[in-house]
């Protein structure tokens, strides 16, 4: 599975260039992920804009993600495509998350919202 | 009028991804609205997840054979295995996961009957002649929402 990762600012993005993250990709996905964010900043913001579809399992490795991050440490969800922000919605991971309907407004700073 | 038709694959996560993205495309073209079909893609994943890995061992993965059966205000989904039969006979209750938790202890699977109590209408689980029978009936909202009996 292929991940990009750009920084800007204060945060770190990592980008899911794959349709899916289901139960044959969960695994490597969250290997990938502890790869690109072993260190840097203390944001990271995941951009899911390229998937259509996540399952239980692909859920579960992006809340393994954000844990494996650390205390101190968040991760953010930005450009959520629909069945992704259902699966998120239904299973209350909206709530644990910060969502944001794309990169740039979770990346837009925040004195742009007043 | 009643339409019906079956696939079924080898109970790998590979071929699980083809087969389900075969039968949810298949519903597509018969008129299932757009919204539906992926709840029915979400339940039914995580269904045939539960197969690829429960009831096969890892290196002997079996046949996992899918029934559609759409009439007009509902589809029934039968997912057919050979493999062992749901601990106790009985199916997980599938309550919501816990997360007013710390992160730290956030769980990561438990998810998926949760998801498909959720997005099914109606669930049925047999197990006989050595297969699991599981079937899932969504209904299709293209006329009155009418309640069950």
């Amino acid at each position: 599975m292929s991940l990009t990762t750009t920084m800007t600012g204060d945060a770190q993005i990592v980008k899911v260039n794959a349709e899916r993250i289901d139960a044959a990709m969960a695994i490597q996905f969250k290997e990938d992920m502890r790869a690109e964010t072993e260190s840097g900043p203390d944001r990271v913001i995941l951009d899911l804009s390229e998937v259509q579809f996540i399952d239980s399992s692909g859920l579960g490795a992006i809340v393994a993600a954000m844990k494996q991050l650390g205390s101190g440490r968040k991760l953010d969800l930005a450009g959520l495509t629909p069945m992704v922000e259902k699966v998120f919605r239904l299973t209350r991971m909206d709530t644990i998350f910060n969502l944001y309907s794309s990169l740039s407004e979770a990346t837009a700073p925040a004195s742009a919202n007043s | 009028m009643v339409k019906t038709f079956a696939c079924s694959f080898t109970a790998t996560n590979l071929d699980a991804r083809s087969g389900i993205a075969s039968v949810v495309d298949r519903l597509r073209t018969l008129g299932i609205p757009a919204a539906r079909a992926d709840e029915v893609q979400i339940a039914l994943t995580e269904a045939v997840n539960n197969v690829v890995e429960h009831a096969y061992p890892d290196a002997a993965p079996g046949d996992v054979r899918i029934k559609a059966e759409l009439s007009p205000e509902r589809l029934w989904i039968s997912i057919q295995d050979a493999g062992a039969p749901y601990p106790n006979g009985q199916l997980p209750e599938g309550n919501p996961a816990d997360v007013n938790v710390p992160v730290q202890n956030l769980p990561e699977g438990g998810f998926g009957w949760f998801l498909i109590r959720e997005l099914a209408n109606n669930v049925q689980y047999e197990r006989s002649e050595g297969n699991n029978n599981l079937s899932l009936c969504f209904e299709i909202q293209v006329t009155s929402p009418s309640a069950g009996p």
